[in-house]
Protein backbone atom coordinates (compact mmCIF):
# COMPACT_ATOMS: atom_id res chain seq x y z
CA UNK A 1 0.00 0.00 0.00
CA UNK A 2 1.50 3.55 -1.17
CA UNK A 3 2.21 5.43 2.48
CA UNK A 4 3.39 8.49 0.54
CA UNK A 5 1.19 9.42 -2.58
CA UNK A 6 1.75 12.11 -4.91
CA UNK A 7 -0.86 13.09 -7.49
CA UNK A 8 -0.57 15.92 -10.36
CA UNK A 9 1.40 18.25 -7.75
CA UNK A 10 1.95 21.83 -9.60
CA UNK A 11 3.84 24.36 -7.43
CA UNK A 12 5.26 27.55 -9.01
CA UNK A 13 6.76 31.15 -7.17
CA UNK A 14 5.83 34.17 -9.37
CA UNK A 15 5.97 33.66 -12.69
CA UNK A 16 8.32 30.28 -12.31
CA UNK A 17 7.59 26.51 -12.02
CA UNK A 18 8.98 24.90 -9.68
CA UNK A 19 7.13 21.52 -9.91
CA UNK A 20 4.46 21.25 -12.94
CA UNK A 21 2.61 17.42 -12.57
CA UNK A 22 4.44 15.41 -10.38
CA UNK A 23 3.04 11.87 -9.86
CA UNK A 24 4.35 9.20 -7.88
CA UNK A 25 3.65 7.14 -5.01
CA UNK A 26 6.21 5.34 -1.89
CA UNK A 27 5.33 1.95 -0.78
CA UNK A 28 5.76 1.02 3.00
CA UNK A 29 9.07 0.29 3.83
CA UNK A 30 10.39 1.78 0.54
CA UNK A 31 13.72 4.06 0.18
CA UNK A 32 12.80 6.45 -2.71
CA UNK A 33 15.22 8.50 -4.37
CA UNK A 34 14.25 11.95 -6.05
CA UNK A 35 17.41 13.00 -7.89
CA UNK A 36 17.76 15.23 -10.32
CA UNK A 37 19.82 19.01 -10.99
CA UNK A 38 20.06 22.00 -8.83
CA UNK A 39 16.55 23.46 -9.72
CA UNK A 40 15.20 20.76 -11.04
CA UNK A 41 12.14 20.76 -7.87
CA UNK A 42 13.14 18.25 -5.72
CA UNK A 43 13.28 20.46 -3.03
CA UNK A 44 9.73 22.09 -3.84
CA UNK A 45 8.51 18.40 -3.89
CA UNK A 46 10.00 17.36 -0.53
CA UNK A 47 8.56 20.58 1.19
CA UNK A 48 5.39 19.57 -0.06
CA UNK A 49 5.33 16.06 0.98
CA UNK A 50 6.97 17.37 4.64
CA UNK A 51 3.75 19.68 4.84
CA UNK A 52 5.61 22.79 4.61
CA UNK A 53 4.16 24.40 1.61
CA UNK A 54 0.51 24.07 0.37
CA UNK A 55 0.59 22.61 -3.30
CA UNK A 56 -0.90 25.07 -6.43
CA UNK A 57 -2.22 22.07 -8.37
CA UNK A 58 -2.52 18.22 -7.50
CA UNK A 59 -2.62 16.42 -4.40
CA UNK A 60 0.15 14.94 -1.78
CA UNK A 61 -1.08 12.95 1.07
CA UNK A 62 1.26 10.98 3.90
CA UNK A 63 -0.43 7.60 5.92
CA UNK A 64 -3.57 8.31 3.32
CA UNK A 65 -3.99 12.13 4.90
CA UNK A 66 -2.61 16.10 4.48
CA UNK A 67 1.09 16.14 5.44
CA UNK A 68 -0.13 19.04 7.67
CA UNK A 69 -2.47 16.73 9.61
CA UNK A 70 0.30 13.95 10.28
CA UNK A 71 3.12 15.88 11.19
CA UNK A 72 4.40 13.40 14.05
CA UNK A 73 4.40 10.69 12.00
CA UNK A 74 7.11 12.59 9.51
CA UNK A 75 10.48 12.92 10.20
CA UNK A 76 11.83 15.58 8.28
CA UNK A 77 16.00 16.85 7.80
CA UNK A 78 15.85 20.29 5.77
CA UNK A 79 18.62 21.80 3.67
CA UNK A 80 20.24 24.35 5.22
CA UNK A 81 18.69 24.85 8.74
CA UNK A 82 20.06 25.55 11.88
CA UNK A 83 19.42 25.49 14.99
CA UNK A 84 20.38 28.76 17.66
CA UNK A 85 24.00 29.43 18.05
CA UNK A 86 24.35 28.65 21.78
CA UNK A 87 21.82 25.93 21.99
CA UNK A 88 23.77 22.56 23.30
CA UNK A 89 23.55 19.10 21.32
CA UNK A 90 21.64 17.62 24.32
CA UNK A 91 19.02 20.75 24.45
CA UNK A 92 18.57 20.29 21.23
CA UNK A 93 17.71 16.42 21.66
CA UNK A 94 15.76 17.47 25.02
CA UNK A 95 13.79 20.14 23.16
CA UNK A 96 12.69 17.98 19.77
CA UNK A 97 11.98 14.66 22.08
CA UNK A 98 9.46 17.51 23.82
CA UNK A 99 7.24 17.68 20.46
CA UNK A 100 6.65 13.60 20.03
CA UNK A 101 4.73 10.96 21.79
CA UNK A 102 7.09 8.28 21.94
CA UNK A 103 10.99 9.79 21.46
CA UNK A 104 13.58 7.51 19.84
CA UNK A 105 17.65 8.46 20.51
CA UNK A 106 19.40 7.85 17.87
CA UNK A 107 22.74 9.96 18.84
CA UNK A 108 24.67 7.29 20.29
CA UNK A 109 24.28 5.52 16.67
CA UNK A 110 24.92 8.71 14.51
CA UNK A 111 28.25 9.18 17.38
CA UNK A 112 26.90 12.66 19.34
CA UNK A 113 27.40 11.01 22.38
CA UNK A 114 30.39 12.75 23.14
CA UNK A 115 29.18 16.43 21.55
CA UNK A 116 26.23 16.65 24.19
CA UNK A 117 27.65 20.01 26.03
CA UNK A 118 28.79 21.27 22.80
CA UNK A 119 26.74 24.40 21.36
CA UNK A 120 25.35 24.45 17.70
CA UNK A 121 27.47 27.58 16.14
CA UNK A 122 30.32 25.12 17.43
CA UNK A 123 29.67 22.17 15.70
CA UNK A 124 31.40 20.80 12.58
CA UNK A 125 29.98 20.75 9.43
CA UNK A 126 29.66 17.32 9.58
CA UNK A 127 28.25 16.89 13.24
CA UNK A 128 25.50 19.94 12.59
CA UNK A 129 24.58 17.11 9.60
CA UNK A 130 24.39 14.11 12.60
CA UNK A 131 22.35 16.26 14.48
CA UNK A 132 19.61 17.32 12.45
CA UNK A 133 19.83 14.00 11.03
CA UNK A 134 19.06 12.80 14.69
CA UNK A 135 16.71 15.33 15.29
CA UNK A 136 14.53 13.57 11.77
CA UNK A 137 14.60 10.59 13.33
CA UNK A 138 13.91 11.73 16.67
CA UNK A 139 9.95 11.62 16.51
CA UNK A 140 10.21 7.38 15.86
CA UNK A 141 8.42 8.85 12.48
CA UNK A 142 6.99 6.77 9.95
CA UNK A 143 7.91 8.41 7.00
CA UNK A 144 11.22 10.13 7.28
CA UNK A 145 12.17 12.99 4.42
CA UNK A 146 15.70 13.32 3.98
CA UNK A 147 17.12 16.39 2.35
CA UNK A 148 20.84 15.94 1.11
CA UNK A 149 21.38 13.58 3.76
CA UNK A 150 25.43 13.30 3.22
CA UNK A 151 26.14 16.35 1.98
CA UNK A 152 29.14 17.95 4.02
CA UNK A 153 29.95 14.79 5.62
CA UNK A 154 33.40 12.77 4.76
CA UNK A 155 33.47 9.32 3.32
CA UNK A 156 33.63 7.49 6.46
CA UNK A 157 30.61 9.25 7.84
CA UNK A 158 28.85 9.13 5.02
CA UNK A 159 29.16 5.18 4.79
CA UNK A 160 28.05 5.19 8.64
CA UNK A 161 24.82 7.09 7.66
CA UNK A 162 23.93 5.25 4.91
CA UNK A 163 24.21 1.84 7.16
CA UNK A 164 22.10 3.75 10.00
CA UNK A 165 19.61 4.64 7.48
CA UNK A 166 19.75 0.74 6.55
CA UNK A 167 18.56 0.35 10.23
CA UNK A 168 16.27 3.15 9.84
CA UNK A 169 14.37 1.06 6.63
CA UNK A 170 15.18 -2.31 8.49
CA UNK A 171 12.78 -0.94 11.42
CA UNK A 172 10.12 -0.30 8.96
CA UNK A 173 10.13 3.40 8.59
CA UNK A 174 9.39 4.77 4.95
CA UNK A 175 12.48 7.07 3.67
CA UNK A 176 12.24 9.78 1.11
CA UNK A 177 15.75 11.03 0.50
CA UNK A 178 17.14 13.70 -1.66
CA UNK A 179 20.56 12.85 -3.15
CA UNK A 180 23.28 14.38 -5.50
CA UNK A 181 25.14 11.19 -4.84
CA UNK A 182 24.60 8.45 -7.82
CA UNK A 183 26.70 5.83 -4.91
CA UNK A 184 24.30 7.08 -2.28
CA UNK A 185 20.77 6.40 -4.54
CA UNK A 186 22.25 2.97 -5.93
CA UNK A 187 23.35 1.58 -2.52
CA UNK A 188 20.09 2.50 -0.80
CA UNK A 189 17.18 3.34 -2.79
CA UNK A 190 14.97 0.90 -4.19
CA UNK A 191 13.14 2.90 -6.51
CA UNK A 192 14.37 6.81 -7.89
CA UNK A 193 12.60 9.55 -9.41
CA UNK A 194 14.84 11.42 -11.67
CA UNK A 195 13.79 15.26 -11.58
CA UNK A 196 14.07 17.59 -14.40
CA UNK A 197 13.04 21.29 -15.22
CA UNK A 198 9.79 20.45 -12.34
CA UNK A 199 9.08 17.16 -13.83
CA UNK A 200 9.73 13.33 -13.93
CA UNK A 201 12.03 12.28 -16.47
CA UNK A 202 12.46 8.79 -15.17
CA UNK A 203 11.28 6.43 -12.32
CA UNK A 204 12.41 3.00 -11.79
CA UNK A 205 14.75 0.89 -9.83
CA UNK A 206 18.34 2.17 -10.01
CA UNK A 207 19.66 -0.37 -12.19
CA UNK A 208 16.72 -0.91 -14.80
CA UNK A 209 17.71 3.31 -14.87
CA UNK A 210 21.15 1.67 -15.74
CA UNK A 211 20.15 -0.92 -18.05
CA UNK A 212 17.99 1.83 -20.43
CA UNK A 213 21.02 3.39 -21.74
CA UNK A 214 22.22 2.71 -24.64
CA UNK A 215 25.44 0.31 -24.37
CA UNK A 216 25.34 -0.20 -20.79
CA UNK A 217 27.75 -2.37 -21.23
CA UNK A 218 31.29 -1.57 -22.47
CA UNK A 219 34.10 -4.48 -23.19
CA UNK A 220 37.76 -3.27 -24.12
CA UNK A 221 40.00 -5.07 -25.39
CA UNK A 222 43.82 -5.68 -27.36
CA UNK A 223 43.08 -8.56 -30.00
CA UNK A 224 46.13 -10.76 -30.45
CA UNK A 225 46.00 -10.41 -34.51
CA UNK A 226 44.16 -7.96 -36.17
CA UNK A 227 40.26 -7.72 -36.06
CA UNK A 228 38.03 -6.84 -38.83
CA UNK A 229 35.91 -4.15 -36.96
CA UNK A 230 33.01 -5.03 -39.04
CA UNK A 231 32.60 -8.27 -37.60
CA UNK A 232 32.07 -6.72 -34.27
CA UNK A 233 29.56 -4.19 -35.78
CA UNK A 234 27.53 -7.26 -37.71
CA UNK A 235 26.76 -8.35 -33.80
CA UNK A 236 23.24 -7.38 -32.91
CA UNK A 237 24.41 -7.22 -29.27
CA UNK A 238 26.84 -4.44 -30.32
CA UNK A 239 25.98 -0.61 -30.67
CA UNK A 240 29.48 0.70 -31.14
CA UNK A 241 32.76 0.01 -31.80
CA UNK A 242 35.83 2.69 -31.30
CA UNK A 243 40.00 2.14 -31.12
CA UNK A 244 41.94 3.45 -28.65
CA UNK A 245 45.43 2.89 -30.55
CA UNK A 246 45.55 -1.00 -30.95
CA UNK A 247 42.43 -1.32 -28.35
CA UNK A 248 38.98 -1.66 -29.32
CA UNK A 249 36.40 -0.60 -27.28
CA UNK A 250 32.91 -2.23 -27.79
CA UNK A 251 29.92 -1.14 -26.37
CA UNK A 252 26.54 -2.50 -26.16
CA UNK A 253 23.75 -4.16 -24.53
CA UNK A 254 23.81 -6.99 -21.22
CA UNK A 255 24.57 -10.27 -23.42
CA UNK A 256 27.72 -8.50 -24.87
CA UNK A 257 30.26 -10.14 -23.13
CA UNK A 258 29.22 -13.55 -24.31
CA UNK A 259 28.81 -12.34 -27.82
CA UNK A 260 32.49 -11.29 -28.08
CA UNK A 261 33.85 -13.61 -26.77
CA UNK A 262 31.77 -16.11 -28.89
CA UNK A 263 32.75 -14.12 -31.84
CA UNK A 264 36.75 -14.13 -30.66
CA UNK A 265 36.83 -18.08 -29.98
CA UNK A 266 34.97 -18.57 -33.32
CA UNK A 267 38.08 -16.62 -35.15
CA UNK A 268 40.56 -17.76 -32.70
CA UNK A 269 41.44 -14.20 -31.35
CA UNK A 270 42.59 -14.11 -28.19
CA UNK A 271 41.58 -10.74 -25.92
CA UNK A 272 44.60 -9.12 -24.01
CA UNK A 273 44.42 -7.23 -21.17
CA UNK A 274 40.04 -7.81 -21.35
CA UNK A 275 38.30 -5.18 -19.23
CA UNK A 276 34.26 -5.41 -19.34
CA UNK A 277 32.93 -2.23 -17.62
CA UNK A 278 29.06 -1.26 -16.45
CA UNK A 279 27.87 1.75 -16.85
CA UNK A 280 26.66 3.31 -13.81
CA UNK A 281 23.77 5.44 -12.26
CA UNK A 282 26.17 8.27 -12.98
CA UNK A 283 25.99 7.45 -16.81
CA UNK A 284 22.51 7.05 -16.71
CA UNK A 285 21.78 10.54 -14.99
CA UNK A 286 23.38 11.99 -16.93
CA UNK A 287 21.73 11.22 -20.20
CA UNK A 288 18.45 11.54 -18.19
CA UNK A 289 19.17 14.67 -17.24
CA UNK A 290 21.76 15.67 -19.76
CA UNK A 291 23.81 18.02 -17.49
CA UNK A 292 26.53 17.01 -14.83
CA UNK A 293 25.15 19.73 -12.76
CA UNK A 294 25.23 19.17 -8.92
CA UNK A 295 27.01 15.97 -8.58
CA UNK A 296 30.41 17.67 -8.08
CA UNK A 297 29.34 18.19 -4.38
CA UNK B 1 5.57 24.26 25.98
CA UNK B 2 7.65 24.05 29.46
CA UNK B 3 10.47 22.44 27.55
CA UNK B 4 10.18 25.66 25.06
CA UNK B 5 10.34 27.79 27.98
CA UNK B 6 12.84 26.31 29.71
CA UNK B 7 15.43 26.21 27.18
CA UNK B 8 14.63 29.59 25.60
CA UNK B 9 15.74 30.39 29.68
CA UNK B 10 19.15 28.83 29.15
CA UNK B 11 20.00 30.31 25.98
CA UNK B 12 18.91 33.81 27.60
CA UNK B 13 21.17 33.24 30.60
CA UNK B 14 24.13 31.91 28.54
CA UNK B 15 24.00 35.09 26.59
CA UNK B 16 25.73 36.59 29.91
CA UNK B 17 26.12 40.06 28.52
CA UNK B 18 23.06 40.70 27.09
CA UNK B 19 21.10 38.85 30.07
CA UNK B 20 22.91 40.44 33.03
CA UNK B 21 22.97 43.68 31.61
CA UNK B 22 19.23 43.77 30.73
CA UNK B 23 18.55 42.75 33.97
CA UNK B 24 21.20 44.69 36.49
CA UNK B 25 22.28 47.82 34.38
CA UNK B 26 18.74 49.79 35.74
CA UNK B 27 19.70 49.52 39.30
CA UNK B 28 23.40 49.55 38.83
CA UNK B 29 22.95 52.77 37.24
CA UNK B 30 20.44 54.00 40.16
CA UNK B 31 23.96 53.33 42.93
CA UNK B 32 26.07 55.63 40.11
CA UNK B 33 24.00 58.09 40.16
CA UNK B 34 22.82 57.70 44.16
CA UNK B 35 26.66 58.21 44.66
CA UNK B 36 26.27 61.52 43.65
CA UNK B 37 25.21 63.69 46.54
CA UNK B 38 23.16 66.57 44.25
CA UNK B 39 21.36 63.81 42.76
CA UNK B 40 20.08 62.58 45.77
CA UNK B 41 18.83 66.16 47.37
CA UNK B 42 15.59 67.23 46.88
CA UNK B 43 15.79 70.33 44.66
CA UNK B 44 12.96 72.55 43.17
CA UNK B 45 14.10 71.85 39.65
CA UNK B 46 13.10 67.85 40.01
CA UNK B 47 9.43 69.48 41.75
CA UNK B 48 10.51 68.77 44.93
CA UNK B 49 11.90 65.45 44.41
CA UNK B 50 15.32 63.87 44.41
CA UNK B 51 16.75 63.04 40.59
CA UNK B 52 17.23 59.73 41.51
CA UNK B 53 13.11 59.54 42.37
CA UNK B 54 12.34 61.32 39.33
CA UNK B 55 14.67 59.38 37.21
CA UNK B 56 13.62 55.27 38.02
CA UNK B 57 10.42 55.54 35.34
CA UNK B 58 13.33 55.86 32.68
CA UNK B 59 15.08 53.29 34.33
CA UNK B 60 12.36 51.22 33.51
CA UNK B 61 12.00 52.24 30.09
CA UNK B 62 15.47 51.73 29.82
CA UNK B 63 15.13 47.83 30.52
CA UNK B 64 11.70 47.66 28.42
CA UNK B 65 13.30 49.00 24.90
CA UNK B 66 16.62 47.25 25.75
CA UNK B 67 14.90 43.47 25.96
CA UNK B 68 11.87 44.51 23.70
CA UNK B 69 14.06 46.08 20.66
CA UNK B 70 17.70 44.62 21.45
CA UNK B 71 17.23 41.45 21.89
CA UNK B 72 13.94 40.48 20.95
CA UNK B 73 13.98 41.70 16.99
CA UNK B 74 17.03 40.14 16.68
CA UNK B 75 16.61 37.25 18.17
CA UNK B 76 13.58 36.35 16.59
CA UNK B 77 14.94 37.65 13.04
CA UNK B 78 17.95 35.27 13.55
CA UNK B 79 15.64 32.26 14.21
CA UNK B 80 13.81 32.73 11.11
CA UNK B 81 17.24 33.50 9.09
CA UNK B 82 18.88 30.69 10.52
CA UNK B 83 15.41 28.24 9.69
CA UNK B 84 15.12 27.67 12.64
CA UNK B 85 11.24 27.95 12.53
CA UNK B 86 11.33 26.36 9.37
CA UNK B 87 12.39 23.61 11.20
CA UNK B 88 10.41 23.68 13.80
CA UNK B 89 7.28 24.17 11.41
CA UNK B 90 8.26 20.06 9.82
CA UNK B 91 7.64 19.22 13.62
CA UNK B 92 3.92 18.85 15.63
CA UNK B 93 4.72 21.62 17.27
CA UNK B 94 3.66 24.91 16.18
CA UNK B 95 7.04 27.67 15.61
CA UNK B 96 4.53 30.25 16.93
CA UNK B 97 5.26 28.36 20.73
CA UNK B 98 9.10 29.09 20.09
CA UNK B 99 8.10 32.94 19.67
CA UNK B 100 5.63 32.48 22.74
CA UNK B 101 8.98 31.29 24.63
CA UNK B 102 11.01 33.83 23.51
CA UNK B 103 8.14 36.14 24.93
CA UNK B 104 7.83 34.49 28.06
CA UNK B 105 11.40 34.79 29.36
CA UNK B 106 12.11 38.14 28.20
CA UNK B 107 9.17 39.25 29.87
CA UNK B 108 10.25 37.35 32.74
CA UNK B 109 13.42 39.49 32.86
CA UNK B 110 11.60 42.74 32.80
CA UNK B 111 10.09 41.52 35.94
CA UNK B 112 13.01 41.19 37.66
CA UNK B 113 14.71 44.42 36.41
CA UNK B 114 12.05 46.03 37.85
CA UNK B 115 11.91 44.04 41.07
CA UNK B 116 15.58 44.30 41.96
CA UNK B 117 15.19 48.25 41.01
CA UNK B 118 12.58 48.68 43.26
CA UNK B 119 14.63 46.56 45.80
CA UNK B 120 18.10 48.34 45.26
CA UNK B 121 16.05 51.92 45.10
CA UNK B 122 14.07 51.03 48.63
CA UNK B 123 17.16 49.60 50.94
CA UNK B 124 19.73 51.96 49.64
CA UNK B 125 18.11 55.14 48.73
CA UNK B 126 15.09 55.19 50.22
CA UNK B 127 12.81 55.62 47.29
CA UNK B 128 9.11 54.96 47.89
CA UNK B 129 8.16 51.61 47.24
CA UNK B 130 5.15 51.70 44.02
CA UNK B 131 2.34 53.90 45.43
CA UNK B 132 -0.01 52.09 43.03
CA UNK B 133 1.54 48.55 43.00
CA UNK B 134 -1.53 47.28 40.59
CA UNK B 135 -0.95 50.88 38.64
CA UNK B 136 2.87 50.20 38.09
CA UNK B 137 2.14 46.43 37.28
CA UNK B 138 -0.61 47.67 34.54
CA UNK B 139 2.08 50.00 33.04
CA UNK B 140 4.80 47.86 33.04
CA UNK B 141 2.67 45.04 31.60
CA UNK B 142 1.19 47.06 28.75
CA UNK B 143 4.18 49.54 28.26
CA UNK B 144 5.98 45.84 27.67
CA UNK B 145 3.73 44.66 25.33
CA UNK B 146 3.56 47.86 23.60
CA UNK B 147 7.51 47.46 23.02
CA UNK B 148 7.76 43.89 22.76
CA UNK B 149 4.96 44.28 19.64
CA UNK B 150 6.91 47.23 18.28
CA UNK B 151 10.13 44.75 18.23
CA UNK B 152 7.68 42.11 16.08
CA UNK B 153 6.63 44.45 14.14
CA UNK B 154 10.22 44.75 13.00
CA UNK B 155 11.10 41.37 13.23
CA UNK B 156 8.14 40.94 10.76
CA UNK B 157 9.10 43.36 8.39
CA UNK B 158 12.62 43.27 7.86
CA UNK B 159 14.41 41.74 5.02
CA UNK B 160 17.41 39.86 7.13
CA UNK B 161 18.44 40.21 10.42
CA UNK B 162 20.95 42.93 10.53
CA UNK B 163 18.38 45.02 8.87
CA UNK B 164 16.17 44.11 12.06
CA UNK B 165 18.92 44.70 14.16
CA UNK B 166 19.60 48.10 12.52
CA UNK B 167 15.95 49.36 12.55
CA UNK B 168 15.27 48.53 16.41
CA UNK B 169 18.19 50.10 17.17
CA UNK B 170 16.73 53.31 15.51
CA UNK B 171 13.32 52.71 17.11
CA UNK B 172 15.42 52.33 20.47
CA UNK B 173 17.23 55.40 20.29
CA UNK B 174 14.03 57.51 19.78
CA UNK B 175 12.26 55.39 22.89
CA UNK B 176 15.12 56.27 24.78
CA UNK B 177 14.98 59.81 24.11
CA UNK B 178 10.92 60.61 24.68
CA UNK B 179 11.26 57.93 27.82
CA UNK B 180 14.22 60.20 29.02
CA UNK B 181 16.74 58.01 29.60
CA UNK B 182 19.42 60.52 27.79
CA UNK B 183 18.58 63.75 29.14
CA UNK B 184 15.69 63.57 31.95
CA UNK B 185 12.20 64.44 30.97
CA UNK B 186 12.52 67.80 32.77
CA UNK B 187 14.82 68.98 30.95
CA UNK B 188 13.12 68.05 27.38
CA UNK B 189 10.79 70.55 26.06
CA UNK B 190 7.22 70.32 27.15
CA UNK B 191 5.80 69.00 23.61
CA UNK B 192 8.68 66.28 23.82
CA UNK B 193 7.73 65.50 27.75
CA UNK B 194 3.88 64.93 25.71
CA UNK B 195 4.90 62.92 22.88
CA UNK B 196 6.72 60.95 26.06
CA UNK B 197 3.62 60.07 27.66
CA UNK B 198 2.35 58.58 25.02
CA UNK B 199 5.07 56.73 23.62
CA UNK B 200 5.93 53.12 23.90
CA UNK B 201 6.50 51.96 27.28
CA UNK B 202 5.34 54.88 28.67
CA UNK B 203 7.28 56.82 31.19
CA UNK B 204 4.53 58.92 32.44
CA UNK B 205 2.37 56.22 33.34
CA UNK B 206 5.38 54.07 35.33
CA UNK B 207 6.03 57.80 36.84
CA UNK B 208 2.69 58.30 38.27
CA UNK B 209 2.18 54.42 39.45
CA UNK B 210 5.75 54.26 41.20
CA UNK B 211 5.77 57.88 42.87
CA UNK B 212 3.02 59.85 41.95
CA UNK B 213 -0.82 58.78 42.93
CA UNK B 214 -2.24 56.67 39.99
CA UNK B 215 -1.17 56.47 36.27
CA UNK B 216 -3.56 58.41 33.43
CA UNK B 217 -5.74 55.60 32.47
CA UNK B 218 -5.76 57.15 29.10
CA UNK B 219 -1.96 56.34 28.86
CA UNK B 220 -2.34 53.17 29.57
CA UNK B 221 -5.10 52.78 27.20
CA UNK B 222 -2.94 54.11 24.69
CA UNK B 223 -0.35 51.37 25.50
CA UNK B 224 -2.83 48.81 25.22
CA UNK B 225 -3.83 50.11 21.86
CA UNK B 226 -0.11 50.30 20.55
CA UNK B 227 -0.04 46.92 21.58
CA UNK B 228 -2.93 45.54 20.32
CA UNK B 229 -2.26 47.39 16.91
CA UNK B 230 1.46 46.11 16.22
CA UNK B 231 0.66 42.94 17.79
CA UNK B 232 -2.04 42.57 14.95
CA UNK B 233 0.58 44.31 12.18
CA UNK B 234 3.30 41.88 13.26
CA UNK B 235 1.03 38.48 13.17
CA UNK B 236 -0.35 39.43 9.88
CA UNK B 237 3.07 40.05 8.57
CA UNK B 238 5.42 37.61 10.00
CA UNK B 239 7.04 35.10 7.58
CA UNK B 240 8.28 31.63 9.09
CA UNK B 241 10.74 31.24 6.77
Amino acid sequence: MAIIEVRDLGKRYGPRVAVDSVSFEVAEGEIFGVLGPNGAGKTTTVECVSGLRAPDRGSVSVLGQRPADVRAAIGVQLQDSELPERMRVSEALELFSSFYPSPADWSERLGLTSHLRSEFGQLSGGLKQRLSIALALIGSPRVAILDELTTGLDPQARRDTWSVIEEVRAAGVTILLVTHFMEEAERLCDRVAVFRDGRIVALDTPSALVSRVDGATRVRFVPSVPLDVSLLEALPEVTSVSSVGEQLVVSGSENLVHAVTSLLARRQVVARRLRVDQVSLDDAYVELTGSRDGEDH
Amino acid sequence: MVKIIEIEARLFLRDRLNSLFAVLFPSLLLLVLGAIPALRTPDANFGGQRFIDSYVSALVVFTLVFIGLQRLPAVVATYREKGVLRRLATTPMHPARLLAGQLVVNFVAVILSVLLLMLVGYVVFGVDLPHHPLGLACAVVLGGAGTFALGLVIAALAPSARAAGGWATVVFMLLMFFGGVYLPRFMLPSVIQAIGSYTPPGVEALQQAWLGTAPDWRHLAIMGLVSLVAGTVAAKTFRWE
